[in-house]
């Protein structure tokens, strides 16, 4: 690990500034983030006011034991999330790659699951579309697990992006390039990493739990 | 500051320490495809986006040409509704929307508030090749038969009666997206982190308001745009039916969604222009701008107000008639911000020292058509009027007064004024002043018989029409020919430029601006030393006082 390159980029004036610069970037692409589900939550509200029954309905298809153990899931990769990010301010090389490495298996044991449920909906034949089994006055439901997927199927993708970041991140830990005065990249990937957890966190309650009583 | 007035290095011996500028920093192709400065990455956005700009032009060509009789000879109506729709596509995703900031923007938000680069140069590079990819979806529509549905993409047409390329065209639209968003973040952060010592908010180039504003917009806008296309292509290819009125769905949703975004979109494309033009206006009267801090948040007000009046595009759709009264008193407030920047130039003009080169006259242009587009838009927010014009050539030609009459006229302006620091050489002033002539009396001649069009009730999107149109139609169409010979003219000049223009010393406008301290072409860093900023923007009055019988030695004592 001797001879690491300057982290400093050739247009910043020292550290301190680029931190600050990547931070806000960080935030602001989480806030066109918020506006990209925005949309989705707006349609997902429109339609839930227009059909309330249907939507009570079809929320009972969804799996309320796999989403639970999901969100338990999500949470606990937060914390190791933000167990790496410290280890990261203080400079621990190891404990950054486990930590990293923990939050990977999380997001992957949170895909699979998801995978799971989606098989099962396949089975029942409740993928919108020509083949949607429901018919008759249930047929209203198809809008639901439209917005089912859409929303989640989004959320997953951004799953995705999130484990292959942290990968890379966790890589470059491995190799040594951050340190308690340059871990901005670590830094801004937790970010990134709660936000996904904090839209799965509004889209349980929205899809598992509203109108289930 | 004085160690950087080197100019572009004739006599090599004189400059301490010659640097290479930008353009001489590597020649290879990939010096250019690689590059992470932001003036190359402007030059190639500029490359890019005037091919977009002629490929949008040869469709508005086809049009006026349809249009020039009453039947429809030249084409059928499904081909004229391809014709007008990848004219809107092209125009205003491909061109009008990356056309000040990400080519102008780019080139300037660092010089100007004097930093080395944007502060994240491999991102800036990201969003060129996104919309790279984007236009290439854009190019394979066209090649493959184009759309239909007009620029809009409303539903059920998109979604289930078209049989073009919707979904195609909307990947497109929806890849171009995320170039925008890169850029407008890319430019907050800039502003908010990179600036010069001692450049406070308030001393910043309205330039540069105009773009922090225009950034909030793509930032918060453009992800909800993403998204309504999402759910559209999403509809289309899986029949989800989310917006399929026969399963219930909800056509305006994407109504909504679409114009969320897409209203705010204009000022996307006009705010950068009116940065623009307030450089140019304080520059040639030489003086302060009037009222620097009401036009600085005149832009903010825009920006805000501008996701307020999304509903005025849907006055005659079917939605809530209390929500068409709301926006259409919402639509009436932006017009207070746009009115404040008019008077304020105009109150920066008033006993300023004004002279005539081509930036100027685009200038005036601007602020001619723009309050002529600025005026009829307030008609088309009046409900009751709305409800008579809607969908006709006064809508067409209210849009293109402030798109083609604002928009361009301040990106052609700004590539004027700018063009000597860019290039570091001078465009032929006379040719300059004759081509926005042209531009001038060509546009007017386009579209302003499009009003009186509209008003008479001739619609939009009809490849035919009554016989007693023709007469306007006619001169439209013949107002267009000389609009496009207008635009190729400017084009000629700036290629011939590149070898033969005069050289232009670093600022040969006299203006104020960190961004004429530094040699033209600046080099790759922009400047040598940090600059330190100790006056606000536009110190254009610090000429010797006038004082009368007085002589040098009164005067020197007096400043």
């Amino acid at each position: 690990m001797s001879e690491v390159p300057s982290p400093l980029a050739h247009h910043f004036d020292d550290l301190t500034q680029q931190k600050e610069a990547t931070t806000l970037g960080m935030w602001t692409f989480l806030v066109t983030e918020i506006l990209f589900f925005g949309g989705l939550f707006a349609g997902y509200a429109q339609y839930r006011t227009l059909y309330p029954q249907a939507f009570a309905a079809a929320s009972h298809h969804l799996d309320i034991v796999l989403g639970t153990i999901n969100t338990a899931v999500l949470i606990a990769s937060s914390l190791t999330m933000v167990m790496g990010v410290r280890a990261a301010q203080l400079g621990r090389r190891k404990q950054i790659v486990i930590f990293l490495l923990l939050t990977i298996v999380l997001g992957l044991v949170f895909l699979g699951i998801k995978a799971v449920e989606y098989t099962h909906k396949y089975h029942e034949g409740l993928i919108p579309g020509p083949g949607f089994a429901l018919q008759g006055e249930e047929r209203m439901q198809v809008r639901f697990f439209a917005f089912y997927f859409l929303m989640t199927g989004m959320h997953a993708l951004h799953m995705v992006v999130g484990v292959v970041i942290v990968g890379m991140i966790a890589f470059f830990a491995w190799r040594g390039r951050y340190s308690p005065e340059y871990y901005g990249p670590v830094d801004v990937t937790g970010l990134y990493w709660h936000f996904v957890d904090i839209v799965w966190i509004f889209l349980f309650p929205l899809l598992y739990l509203l109108g289930r009583h | 500051m004085s160690t950087q007035v080197a100019g572009r290095p004739e006599r090599p011996e004189l400059v301490a320490e010659p640097r290479p500028n930008y353009l001489a920093n590597g020649y290879g192709i990939k010096s250019w495809l690689l590059t992470v400065d932001h003036k190359r990455i402007a030059i190639l956005y500029l490359v890019s986006i005037t091919v977009m700009f002629f490929l949008g032009g040869v469709f508005a060509l086809l049009i006026r040409l349809e249009l020039l009789t009453p039947a429809g000879d030249l084409m059928a109506a499904d081909m004229y509704n391809r014709m007008f729709t990848m004219h809107g596509v092209v125009m205003i995703f491909f061109f009008l929307i990356p056309s000040v900031p990400a080519v102008l923007g780019n080139f300037l938000v660092p010089m100007m508030i004097g930093a080395r680069d944007l502060a994240f140069p491999r991102i800036n590079l990201l969003s060129w090749y996104v919309y790279i990819v984007g236009a290439g979806f854009t190019i394979a529509v066209v090649i493959f038969g184009g759309v239909d549905t007009g620029w809009t993409f409303y539903a059920p047409l998109s979604t289930i009666y078209s049989n073009s390329n919707v979904a195609l065209m909307g990947i497109g639209v929806f890849i171009t997206g995320f170039s925008s968003i890169l850029t407008g973040l890319n430019f907050i952060v800039t502003i908010h982190k990179m600036r010069a010592p001692g450049m406070t908010w308030f001393r910043l180039p309205l330039f540069i308001w105009a773009h922090y504003a225009t950034s909030l917009i793509m930032v918060l806008g453009t992800p909800v745009l993403a998204i309504a296309v999402v759910l559209l292509a999403a509809d289309r290819i899986f029949q989800i039916g989310v917006f399929d009125a026969r399963q219930g769905g909800d056509p305006l949703l994407f109504q909504h969604l679409f114009w969320f975004y897409s209203h705010p979109a204009v000022y996307i494309m006009i705010l950068p222009s009116m940065g623009v033009i307030s450089e140019l206006v304080t520059c040639f009267s030489r003086k302060r701008i009037f009222g620097y801090t009401f036009v600085a948040f005149s832009s903010l007000a825009i920006a805000v107000y501008g996701f307020l009046v999304w509903g005025h595009h849907m006055f005659t759709s079917g939605q809530s008639i209390y929500a068409g009264l709301l926006f259409s008193v919402l639509s009436f407030l932006v017009a207070i911000p746009s009115a404040i920047k008019v008077f304020n130039w105009s109150a920066t003009m008033y006993k300023g020292s004004i002279s005539y080169e081509t930036p100027m006259l685009y200038a005036f242009g601007f602020i001619g058509l723009f309050t002529i587009g600025g005026l009829t838009g307030l008609f088309l927010a009046a409900t009751s009027v709305d409800v008579h014009v809607h969908d006709t050539y006064f809508v067409v030609a209210h849009f293109h007064y402030i798109m083609v009459g604002g928009a361009i006229m301040g990106f052609l302006g700004g590539m004027h004024f700018w063009w000597p620091k860019i290039v570091g050489r001078m465009y032929p002033e006379g040719w300059g002043k004759f081509a926005v002539l042209m531009i001038f009396a060509g546009f007017n001649l386009t579209f302003f018989p499009q009003f009186v069009l509209g008003y008479m009730g001739m619609p939009r999107r009809y490849h035919a029409y009554p016989d007693e149109f023709q007469v306007l139609n006619v001169m439209s169409t013949a107002g267009a020919s000389i609009l496009g010979v207008g635009y190729l003219i400017p084009m000629v000049y700036f290629l011939w430029s590149l070898r033969f223009g005069a050289v232009a010393g670093p600022n040969p406008w006299g203006a104020t601006g960190l961004e004429w301290t530094t040699p033209s072409p600046p080099p790759t860093e922009n400047f040598d030393v940090t600059p330190i900023v100790t006056e606000e923007a536009y110190s254009y009055s610090k000429e010797e006082p006038e004082v009368v019988g007085g002589t040098q030695s009164t005067r020197a004592s007096l400043r």
